[in-house]
């Protein structure tokens, strides 16, 4: 095999709602600061949260653009409703920045049009991702299920085509028609308030036996724990993936992206970055485990950590 | 309306064929499927079995393979695709693009099903499983109101199969790593959801607790109605409260919504519960069938008696109405 | 719903290598009529499966695999890889395929605890196999053949009207 490409960093969509404000300036620092080369951007968990970042997003795209990035925009995870059928349309058909499909709806859609695949599309294998290149998906970002061999067949079965891997932040678990998360505050869905924007991080949800465990976020339910995909960089670079996510927590994502820039390019050792990382997104515990072939939540360390993190 | 009967066994087959199911849809012993559970489930020969007793009866036998295929196992999935066509089928159940592709231009004659678990939710996407793969039929995901379903049924060109007794997924199907997360056994990969093999039940005295991997289920006091271990209908805490945080135990019964959802243009009706015993097959089968002509007292009457088998011993309609949300 | 005292009364004195006798002959006809239970049975052929009838003072280990019975008396469950406990005309009506094991789990008739894998394998197993133990045992002689038989109709009629599901 030839030497790998060092993969490129991306920030993937933020999941949670922020403030419209928060939301603006949090871009704002990426473009100005942070070493990523895709941004991904847009509601992509609860239809009824666009009015939040509406207002803001032309101002956001021209900064990240004049930055350098570049620019997807995320489509919904689940679409239902015709008003959300009617978004999914105008996303596709007005929008001059390429989509990242979420659904099948958007998928369905962007057929000849060059687009990404989300990670809340199911691709498992290379049969599917064939499917969809050959409809116009030029990226990937596959599921955070996935284990290292699969990721690395897919990688092999199709070496000319963009992968994309879930690196850092918490993982989106599963969505539903109802709303934990308002029902949670004794609100309905169709009611709620937006009371998820209380949790800008997620709310904890624990077990009986006060075991931390999952994180509500709106319709969707995240991992409490925070995957960091870090000593795992060299062999998912030397498996040709082209793209490292970054998915966007409330917590230094400019210095989050630092820290994978550096030791994609070498400068950081896997040991030392993840005690910086533990600095920087405190008391929430770190997770490998799917890509181990374990269960998500686990994490599994490399025995070479205890010499390098000498 | 068609009644999709479930079965897990060649025993629980027969008893669904007799009972009056118009399909019966089933699956191989392995992990090709999403009730890829112990002892459970077809031979290649049980199922070439069944579908002439099926046959015989002019009863229709559907096969699922609806989990997404393993990179780099892929055989495995197409090679059970291949044994349904041979075994005769009448059609196969399908959640992965690469399987819908394969089957699409290997078998383009097989009447080809989106299974739920493709998460098929909007007019976009199933238009685009029809132009690509040839569906013939949509299992919908538990997450539409009757509402959306009327208004979606006039909008494809397809036919529209819907979910109407038995277990009740929260989580769009397809669509969740809930399971995995805790125990890494997965629905969409190994066909399993809170897998048995980490399971464990604890009687505490009176109280019951159920335990999923490393994490607390649930805890049931006395005599209070148990659900299965699964996450989405475990009991947590979230801030100061402890309860049911997706839902209780319970499981889908949308048999009072049967005229609106014949009126939607729905043209079959999904009986969940592959796992079930066939006690449960033939009971729920022969009560369904009977409250497909029945009046809505009459209706009504049947199907609470299907209540004390029930996730909790009680139903929900679930999705299928606003007010769940 | 428990066994009727008037039926478990006589097994507080029957000697237990009789009623070993006829616990493995009830086991022995199940494998006879079905002998695929091994197949789908698959790996937990081998495991220590506990049948131990809440309203029973006794406790029945079935190694599938060897043709183990084993039956003791008293409060403690021996060793075994999987248990499940409920009232005696539950667990037979469950052998022989009557009502459905989720059902009476979620009625909490029914607990299962240890290997839940190969009890479930085991529960999928028997289900699938067509147990009829009144016209199995009818033919049985002996000093319990009347307390089996009566059980097995008592089972049935239950079953029949639908209390066990």
């Amino acid at each position: 095999m030839s030497t790998p490409r060092k993969p490129s960093l991306s920030l993937g969509p933020i999941y949670y709602l922020w403030d419209g404000a928060k939301w603006r300036d949090f871009y704002f620092r990426i473009a100005d600061e942070a070493p990523v080369a895709h941004v991904v951007l847009g509601e992509t968990v609860c239809s009824k949260r666009q009015n939040f970042t509406e207002p803001h997003i032309a101002d956001v795209v021209d900064r990240l653009e004049a930055a350098g990035k570049r620019v997807t925009l995320s489509s919904l995870a689940m679409v239902t409703l015709e008003r959300e059928s009617q978004h999914v349309r105008s996303l596709v058909f007005d929008s001059s920045h390429p989509i990242e499909a979420n659904d099948l709806a958007a998928l369905g859609l962007l057929r000849g049009t060059p687009h990404s695949i989300g990670p809340l599309v199911n691709v498992y294998n290379a049969a599917t991702a064939r499917v969809l290149a050959a409809r116009g998906a030029e990226n990937i970002c596959l599921p955070p299920e996935l284990p290292m061999r699969s990721i690395c067949t897919l990688a092999a079965e199709m070496p000319d085509f963009s992968f994309e891997i879930f690196a850092f932040g918490r993982m989106p678990l599963a969505i539903s028609a109802r709303c934990a998360h308002a029902r949670s505050k004794g609100l309905t869905k169709d009611n709620c308030q937006f009371i998820c924007r209380e949790e800008p991080d997620g709310l904890p949800l624990r077990t009986l036996d006060s075991q931390s465990f999952l994180v509500l976020n709106g319709v969707q339910t995240m991992s409490h724990s925070c995957v960091a995909l870090v000593e795992e960089l060299t062999e998912i670079a030397s498996a040709g993936i082209s793209r490292i996510r970054l998915s966007p927590q409330d917590c230094d994502m400019v210095a989050v992206v630092q820290i994978y820039d550096a030791v994609l390019s070498g400068r950081l050792d896997s040991g030392e970055a993840l005690t910086r990382l533990a600095a920087i997104y405190p008391s929430t515990p770190f997770s490998n485990g799917f890509y181990h072939q374990e269960k998500g939540a686990a994490w599994v360390a490399r025995a070479r950590n205890a010499t390098l993190g000498a | 309306m068609e009644l999709i009967c479930p079965a897990g066994t060649p025993a629980a087959f027969k008893e669904a064929v007799d009972a009056g199911a118009d399909a019966v849809y089933c699956g191989f012993r392995d992990e090709t499927n999403a009730r890829n559970f112990p002892g459970l489930n077809f031979s290649r020969e049980e199922l070439g079995q069944s579908i002439v007793y099926a046959k015989a009866r002019n009863v229709q036998t559907f096969v699922a393979l609806n989990t997404f295929m393993r990179a780099g196992c892929e055989s495995l999935w197409h090679k059970a695709a291949d044994d349904a066509v041979r075994l005769g089928a009448s059609a196969l159940i399908l959640a992965d693009f690469g399987l819908m592709a394969y089957v699409a231009e290997t078998y383009p004659q097989q009447r080809l099903h989106v299974s739920v678990q493709a998460s098929a939710s909007n007019r976009e996407a199933i238009r685009f499983l029809v132009d690509a793969f040839g569906a013939r039929r949509v299992v919908l995901p538990r997450i539409l109101t009757v509402q959306d379903i009327a208004r979606l049924t006039r909008q494809i060109d397809c036919e529209v199969e819907v979910f109407a007794f038995g277990g009740l997924c929260v989580m769009a199907e397809g669509r969740c790593s809930l399971s995995s997360y805790a125990t890494g056994k997965s629905p969409n990969m190994n066909g399993v959801c809170s897998p048995a093999s980490h399971v464990k039940y604890r009687q505490e005295g009176a109280e019951m607790t159920s335990e999923l991997g490393d994490y607390t289920i649930n805890r049931y006091g006395p005599g209070e109605a148990a659900g299965y271990p699964t996450l989405c209908k475990g009991r947590f805490s979230v801030g100061e409260e402890s309860g049911y945080a997706f839902e209780d135990p319970v499981s889908l019964d949308v048999m009072d919504h049967l005229d609106a959802l014949r009126d939607a243009g729905v043209s079959a009706l999904k009986i969940e519960g592959r796992q079930r015993g066939k006690a449960y097959v033939a009971e729920v089968v022969a009560t369904l069938k009977k409250s497909l002509t029945a009046d809505a007292s009459g209706r009504a009457a049947l199907i609470s008696r299907l209540r004390l088998m029930s996730e909790g011993q009680r139903t929900t309609s679930g999705a299928f109405e606003k007010r769940w949300r | 719903m428990l066994v009727p005292s008037v039926l478990a009364k006589p097994l507080d004195f029957a000697p237990l290598a009789l009623i070993e006798h006829f616990a493995r002959r009830i086991f022995d006809r199940v494998l006879k009529v079905h002998p695929d239970l091994f197949e789908r049975l698959g790996d937990y052929r081998s495991k220590r499966f506990c049948f131990s009838p809440s309203d029973l003072p006794l406790h029945f280990v079935v190694i599938p695999e060897g043709r183990v019975v084993e039956v003791s008396r008293g409060i403690r469950q021996p060793t075994a890889d999987a248990v499940i406990s409920g009232p005696l005309f539950i667990l037979l009506a469950l052998l022989e395929g009557r009502c459905d094991g989720d059902a009476l789990f979620f009625s909490r008739d029914l607990m299962v605890t240890g290997d839940i894998e190969a009890m479930l394998a085991l529960r999928n197993a028997l289900d699938d196999s067509v147990i009829d133990l009144a016209a199995d045992l009818g033919g049985m002689t002996g000093p319990l053949a009347p307390l089996v038989i009566s059980t097995a109709r008592y089972i049935r009629s239950r079953a029949l009207r639908g209390k066990a599901l």
